[in-house]
């Protein structure tokens, strides 16, 4: 469980993270998303006290972070930013941070088994791969058993069997009734393991959503219908929770409530003929851009040739 | 990229019924650092290079010494007044280079990497790691030193024995000495540790490490004669000196003084560090 009530880092003029409150829960796979430079790599890090907030407080299963005896067993974390020391073997990195919990090394051999590093285990980290590199950060992450697991981009660099492997892994860490914290700057990937959604855009809080209803309230699931007679379709298609659209002097109506094979047979039920019946969902990308479209911070400009990315 | 097993999720960890008590604790946050200092190949490097320059120094200039006397040749005025001792101690220079170094990438090192974020994700109350860093580390260079210069000083006095230079280990003031300069080095040590915390950057700590060490002496001949005969004898290098110098001159501290001193600015150093960790976003 981790819980932030207003909390507020600026830097000289630039609010990086702006009175976000917020709270992740345990038994789900809560997505952290927005686009890059949003603040969301800034909130992590506040969360496992490595900044400490302008304003606000943020907490974890009640206390903050460094307030915990064994913070480790609190919070597992992957940083998006390397945090290994290139010259010493992964085995000894994660023996190093398992002898300040008194963590027995049997643990250490099982979070290098699990995350499938036991070939490399002996090397210099600084020899890794990027993929070998994020597995390494999420052995860490997993060292202390942690309550709440929270990953800064964990897909980074991974191929397609790392991102299948990432999954199963959140997906089963919330099924034990962990906290799964995960941040993302792909809409795509989110879909597919988070069921809660936070987002944020200049730092601000934008959603607090749940995937199904952001799609529902970026006006998804809706469907297009148009008749000789929109005012009298209007009429047999009302009912509670049914919403309907339309410009007057157009044909045309939006529904959203109501599947096409519902309306078309309710049509056909008062003898109405329907020109077009199309069935319009918007996919959590598109929801997700027009959500952030404003908080943006760093558009391509294609017209420039250029293209600005800044990492978050 | 090598093997990857797509182990299951649930193969991690049962859901917790029982969950282990873990603690951090200073006694293991300490193990941890030295840990963390014996599995980096810099460690073995720094350590022997500082061990080296103590033995082999100290040793070529007894060798020297004793040559020079041998041959009949006069000795040049600098060395007319060496002893055992002094020629023993003659690679302290070189060697509060190696370990001072050593001691700025222990704490520089951390942040220069990224490794710091993992290490305060751990010990989030940062201030148990910097005593740790500072106590393993000073520790093993006291160690290492003391060792080195006893060992020196025992093969360097029978080279020089039967000549003017010529002391044993029992004669008055060669084990404070020797100690001396062993507890100075493990110091230059916890000094490198605390720079390197105050300026999370290796260059920028060595710089600093070089130029209080080495250059501020110098400098400091530029003030007026009144200045440099106040503040010269407090100055970490002139301070460190008078606690393995033999002898001491009115323009010296007295050993015990000379180690007050230095310990001070060792602990000036450990506060600036104490107060950058604490105060300022990892």
């Amino acid at each position: 469980m981790i819980e932030a009530h207003q909390l507020t880092k600026r830097y000289g003029e630039k609010m990086a993270v702006d009175r976000l409150d917020f709270a992740v829960r345990p038994g789900t796979v809560t997505g952290f998303l927005g686009p890059n430079g949003s603040g969301k790599s800034t909130t992590m890090r506040m969360i496992i006290g490595l900044d400490a907030p302008t304003s606000g407080t943020v907490s974890v299963n009640g206390r903050r972070y460094a307030q915990h005896g064994a913070p480790l067993q609190e919070v597992g974390t992957l940083l998006e930013a390397k945090s290994v020391h290139p010259g010493r073997s992964a085995y000894n990195h994660l023996l190093a941070q398992a002898y300040t919990h008194g963590i027995p090394r049997r643990r250490v051999d099982e979070v290098i088994e699990l995350t499938g590093l036991q070939a490399v285990a002996t090397k210099r980290a600084g020899k890794f791969s990027l993929g070998m590199g994020q597995r390494l950060g999420i052995a860490a992450a997993l060292l202390g058993d942690p309550a709440t697991v929270m990953l800064d981009e964990p897909v980074n660099g991974l191929d397609p069997e790392g991102v299948l492997w990432i999954r199963n892994l959140l997906t089963g860490l919330a099924a034990e009734g962990r906290t799964v914290f995960v941040s993302s700057h792909l809409m795509s990937e989110m879909a597919l393991v988070a069921t809660h959604l936070i987002v944020v855009g200049r730092g601000r809080l934008l959603a607090d959503t749940t995937v199904q209803d952001l799609v529902r309230d970026a006006g998804g699931d809706t469907v297009q219908v148009a008749s000789a007679d929109p005012g009298r379709l209007r009429e047999i298609l009302a009912g509670p929770g049914i919403e309907i659209t339309g410009r007057a002097g157009s044909e045309e109506l939006r529904v959203t409530g109501m599947s096409a094979r519902a309306i078309g047979l309710r049509a056909a039920e008062h003898g109405i003929a329907l020109f077009e019946l199309t069935a319009r969902t918007v996919s959590l990308e598109e929801a997700f851009m027009d959500l952030t479209r404003d908080a943006v911070e760093y558009h391509g400009t294609t017209a420039a040739g250029a293209t600005i990315e800044r990492a978050a | 990229m090598t093997t990857i097993t797509s182990a299951p999720a649930s193969a991690s960890t049962p859901a917790r019924p029982t969950r282990p008590a873990y603690k951090v604790t200073g006694p293991r946050v300490l193990r941890s650092e030295w840990a963390k200092l014996w599995s980096l190949r810099s460690t073995w490097i720094a350590l022997g290079l500082g061990v080296l320059f103590l033995v082999a120094f100290g040793l070529i200039a007894a060798a020297r010494y004793k040559s020079v006397i041998t041959s009949g040749q006069r000795l040049d005025p600098d060395w007319a007044d060496s002893t055992a001792v002094s020629l023993s101690l003659f690679g302290t220079g070189p060697a509060q280079l190696a370990l001072g170094v050593l001691g700025v990438l222990v704490s520089a090192g951390e942040y220069t990497t990224g490794m710091v974020r993992s290490t305060l994700a751990a010990v989030p109350r940062r201030l148990p790691v910097l005593w740790s860093k500072s106590a393993v580390f000073g520790l093993i260079a006291l160690v290492a030193a003391t060792v080195s210069v006893v060992v020196t000083f025992l093969i360097a006095s029978g080279i020089v024995s039967g000549t003017r230079a010529a002391m044993t280990i029992s004669d008055p003031g060669v084990v404070r000495c020797l100690l001396g300069a062993g507890l100075y080095l493990g110091l230059v040590g916890v000094i490198g540790v605390a720079l390197g915390a105050v300026l999370r950057s290796v260059a920028g700590g060595i710089a600093v490490l070089v130029g209080a060490l080495m250059l501020v002496p110098g400098l400091i001949s530029l003030l007026p004669s009144s200045w440099q005969d106040n503040i010269g004898p407090y100055l970490p290098s002139n301070a460190g000196q008078s606690m393995f110098a033999l002898t001491h001159d009115a323009t010296s501290l007295s050993p015990t003084a000379g180690l007050v001193a230095f310990v001070g600015w060792t602990v000036l150093a450990l506060a600036g560090a104490a107060y950058r960790l604490v105060r300022t976003d990892a």
